[in-house]
């Protein structure tokens, strides 16, 4: 559990997410240290990880602007790539390879792809949303970008334990599904507590005069929910894994829609 | 005329019933579809084997109060509809095996 130390080894830093450890290897002792302060707080003190990667940075420019990010599975290995990086996966072998610039953005979204494919496999997935724990229970707010992610995290009261105000991170250990603190953030600009607990409930955000929360059940919970699922991979298998995780989500987790006006008294309504 | 008389869900498609609602979602390009109550009993009816015109008979028709040719009709478009999106095959014969005589949308 979270409470870890930061602390950076040789040439190699241990970045524990969900706490799933990933060793970076870099030779660029600068570029290290960037990642030990961007991942401050699911930084590893242990030196076992479940996967190594290699990390290569490319002059600026060498790469291209492109800004779509295919993720393909070929003989045995995961290829991720988009115009800052390129990057492949052995899920076999644990290790794996990035070429990238020298930006930090870069080694995050290749994160978010390793992070959703092994959820994938264990029932959980990313999900475009805020999140935050409240007296002992997670609530998720997601939406697209400018439904208000960032704003129900700044309104948050103190007494809420803030996730992430953009990506959260949904695991199932047991049958239950639980959210867990994730480094990735938005307009924030901070890094989610290294906390989780179990999921309350999942807010559908609208904006709108006044504050109100619906019930949504059957198809369009579903619906809702897939939308803001973070998902890569166009291998049919994983298609069904992720459509299947979130039929269940929506069958076990309350899914509303949280309409609200941009002030505090919409957390009134959180309980 | 129509040119095929059996019906079967694709395998490369994902889909789980919600309610009366049949969710559907394509593996090739992740869209998603909802089907309504009559489309989801066609749906779940659509083993390959079955020709439409006893499906629409005896899960149609006998469940519906509707004129037989106009659930023929209307099954027609839906199960036409779902095979441009990939969704279902289309076949004269049976589709028990894979590269039996069919039409699927590309």
């Amino acid at each position: 559990m979270p409470g870890v130390t930061a602390v950076m080894q040789g040439s190699s830093v241990v970045v524990a997410i969900g706490g799933l450890p990933i060793r970076l290897r870099c030779d660029d002792p600068d570029f290290l240290r960037s990642i030990e302060e961007r991942y401050a707080g699911y930084v590893s003190s242990s030196q076992s990880a479940r996967f190594d990667f290699e990390i290569e940075l490319a002059p600026a420019g060498t790469l291209s602007r492109d800004e779509d990010v295919r993720v393909t599975w070929d003989s045995g290995r995961w290829l991720m790539e988009r115009g800052d990086f390129r990057a492949e996966w052995n899920p076999s072998t644990a290790r794996g390879r990035i070429q990238q610039t020298l930006n930090p953005y870069s080694l995050d979204s290749v994160l978010r792809i390793v992070h959703t494919l092994l959820l994938a496999r264990e029932g959980g997935f990313l999900l475009h949303a805020s999140s935050a724990i409240r007296n002992g229970r997670a609530f998720l707010f997601s939406g697209v970008s400018g439904a208000g992610k960032t704003t129900m995290a700044r309104l948050a009261p103190p007494d809420a334990a803030l996730l992430t105000d953009e990506i959260s991170y949904v695991t199932r250990q047991e049958g239950r599904y639980a959210a867990v603190g994730t480094p990735f953030f938005g307009e924030l600009a901070r890094a989610g507590e290294n906390l989780q607990a179990p999921i309350e409930a999942l807010y559908l955000l609208a904006k709108g005069p006044e504050n109100k929360i619906e019930p949504i059940t059957g198809t369009d919970a579903v619906c809702g929910l897939l939308g803001n699922i973070l998902f890569f991979a166009r291998d049919p298998e994983f298609v069904n894994l992720v459509f299947n995780t979130a039929c269940d989500f929506a069958a076990r987790i309350p899914v509303r829609r949280l309409t609200f006006a941009p002030d505090t008294s919409v957390w009134e309504l959180i309980v | 005329m129509k040119n095929y008389r059996y019906v079967a869900r694709s395998k490369s498609i994902a889909a789980r019933a919600l309610g009366d609602e049949t969710m559907v979602m394509s593996a090739s390009d992740s869209t998603l579809f909802t089907l309504n109550e009559v489309a989801s009993v066609i749906w779940a009816a659509a083993d390959g084997v079955t020709p439409l015109d006893e499906i629409v008979a005896k899960k149609i028709c006998a469940q519906y109060d509707i004129a037989p040719e106009v659930a023929m009709k209307d099954a027609e478009a839906i199960v036409e509809g779902l095979a441009d999106h990939g969704l279902l095959l289309l076949s004269d014969q049976p589709l028990t095996e894979p590269g039996s005589s069919r039409r699927e949308a590309p």
